[in-house]
């Protein structure tokens, strides 16, 4: 469980986050949503431990994230972030492999390699595995980005708007996967944390939402009470309805 | 294989170096081969520390065009000089016991690195770049301190700046060596220790945080290494900035590869190689002295401005 209490970010003077508590329970896809400069993404840093709180408290099982070794806390949350950009000359498989890093600390096995592998397969990387990154397309690469975070094997995989340079069918691909991974019964079951802009992709894929607005908090709770046209036409400040379609969700304007 | 190359490059220091110990040696031998020595080990310990300074800064720089002389080590160097002889005159610059004035000025250039890194650095390293320009523009103002008291000197006292201004290698002192290399030797060591942290580094500061990178700290120790390598080889031969870049870049280019293990010991042995290989030709076969620290730098500007128009910098 990630627990947030109070939690704070300040910017200069500007709260990014404003006081925002929040519990985060294990398994499923929780979406964070809401409109540019809601603070999604410093929520989403902050429970990574990646920018600590100007105040108030993270936990990350019952710990606090402050207080934990920084080997330790990748053991346990994956990040990926909007703002990965590697000036090193590395091929797809060499990145991934540093997903591995909290485990070995610069010294492989061949239960590493063989992690990476099968993570690479997952992700349908493998035919990508040898090229290098500076080489790919900025889908190509978010998709290395992604495979590298779930190499690390973390029971929490937090995610900064993965889809956005996805074409539809990697984007759907990407998030099955996603879905399917989080399920109550799968190997190594993983939680998800995702900030989205796609909210077909919020209304198809996840069991929580978390709504954000100017750094503060609009409502949080399950899909399918909370994501509603009233809240995301109040939330995006433009008429926007939640309609049934083929037995599914769909965000449509009006 | 990127070990097979480190490999050759090895061989092919441990030719040139045996090229310039041996070629055309004449009697009296032990004398010659003695001079040969210590200039040979102090181009090859200048040049490696040199060169694995350049690929460690860079990798904490995160720009392949960067070189940590860029941050004003020779212009501190130049302005050390200029005052020197400006307060004590030629001659009393002259008469400045070699250790003495060798021990300050390494312990005034890594004072002075190690200043410039923790002011800019005392938060966090994600500015290391911010770091870089304050440096540059440091070392613009120690330039414009020099020139203007170089106006002030005697033409020949100028010309005793000048010729301490430049790198050169015949007149290295044995015991100064033997200190900078009980400096550099055991540097270059830990440098090679960190080599699997400086690749987690180089995927940029929030990835490696990402990953469980103590990422500061390793920032911090890599840049406490540059500033100890580049200082003291600065105090005993004399400026050279552009070698490293040489060295860096065709250790990337020879190499291909990210890992510094590898990186590390090609960009020394490059390093050295360039230097002995130089000295070699420019003194051996081409008759000339002290032209070598001017060719590389040559060299060197001409290669960093092919890699500043070839690609957008990084």
């Amino acid at each position: 469980m990630i627990d947030l209490a109070n939690v704070t970010v300040r910017r200069g003077s500007v709260p990014a986050l404003d006081d925002v508590s929040l519990s985060f329970g294990r398994g499923g896809i929780t979406a964070l949503i809401g409109p540019n400069g809601a603070g999604k993404s410093t929520l989403l840093h902050a429970m990574s431990g990646l920018l600590p709180p100007t105040s108030g408290r993270v936990r990350v099982e019952g710990r606090d994230l402050a207080a934990v070794p920084a080997t330790e806390r990748a053991r346990t949350v994956a990040v990926l972030t909007q703002t990965e950009r590697v000036t090193a000359r590395l091929t797809v498989r060499e990145l991934v492999s540093f997903g591995r890093w909290p485990h070995h600390r610069g010294r492989p096995k061949a239960a590493d390699r063989e992690t990476v592998e099968e993570a690479l397969e997952l992700f349908d990387l493998s035919d990508l595995a040898g090229r290098r990154i500076d080489t790919l397309s900025g889908g190509q690469r978010q998709r290395a980005f992604v495979t590298m975070a779930y190499a690390q094997e973390t029971p929490w995989m937090l995610l900064d708007e993965p889809l956005a340079a996805l074409d539809p069918r990697h984007a759907r691909d990407l998030m099955d996967r996603l879905h399917a991974l989080t399920r109550p019964g799968a190997p190594g079951q993983r939680s998800v944390v995702v900030v989205l802009h796609d909210l077909g992709a919020a209304a198809r894929y996840a069991d929580r939402i978390v709504a954000l607005r100017r750094g503060r908090l609009v409502t949080s709770g399950a899909r399918l009470l909370t994501l509603t046209g009233p809240m995301l036409t109040d939330l995006f400040e433009t008429s926007l309805t939640v309609r049934r379609l083929d037995g599914r969700d769909v965000v449509v304007p009006g | 294989m990127p070990e097979r190359r480190l490999a050759l490059l090895a061989l092919g220091l441990a030719l040139l170096a045996a090229l310039f110990l041996c070629w055309n040696l004449r009697q009296p031998m032990g004398l010659i081969l003695s001079l040969r020595g210590t200039k040979l080990a102090a181009l090859v310990v200048v040049g490696a520390a040199i060169g694995a300074a350049t690929a460690l800064f860079q990798t904490v720089a995160q720009n392949r065009l960067l070189t940590p002389g860029i941050v004003g080590f020779d212009a501190l160097f130049v302005f050390i000089q200029t005052g020197l002889v400006l307060t004590l005159g030629g001659a009393g610059f002259a008469g400045l016991p070699p250790l003495a004035k060798f021990g300050a000025e390494a312990a005034i250039l890594v004072l002075a690195a190690m200043g410039l890194f923790g002011l800019v650095l005392r938060r966090d390293a994600e500015d290391v770049l911010r770091m870089v320009l304050t440096g540059v523009i440091l070392g613009v103002f120690l330039r414009g301190l020099s020139g203007l008291a170089a106006r002030l000197l005697e033409p020949s006292e100028y010309a005793v700046v000048q010729q301490a201004s430049v790198a050169t290698f015949g007149a290295v002192d044995a015991t100064q060596l033997a200190i900078a290399s009980a400096v550099l030797l055991p540097t270059l060591v830990a440098a090679h220790l960190m080599a699997a942290r400086l690749d987690v580094a180089s995927l940029g500061r929030t990835t490696a945080r990402a990953v469980g990178l103590e990422h500061d700290r390793v920032v911090r120790l890599t840049l406490a290494l540059v500033a100890l390598l580049v200082a003291v080889s600065t105090a005993l031969v004399g400026p050279i900035t552009f070698l490293g870049l040489l060295a860096a870049s065709l250790a990337h280019a020879v190499c291909g590869t990210y890992r510094h293990a590898i990186l590390v010991p090609a960009a020394a042995l490059i390093g050295a190689a360039i230097l002995v290989g130089g000295q070699f030709v420019f003194e051996r076969l081409l008759g000339f002295q002290s032209t070598l620290a001017v060719i590389v730098e040559f060299a060197g500007g001409l290669l960093f401005l092919v890699l500043v128009l070839r690609r957008p910098a990084r």
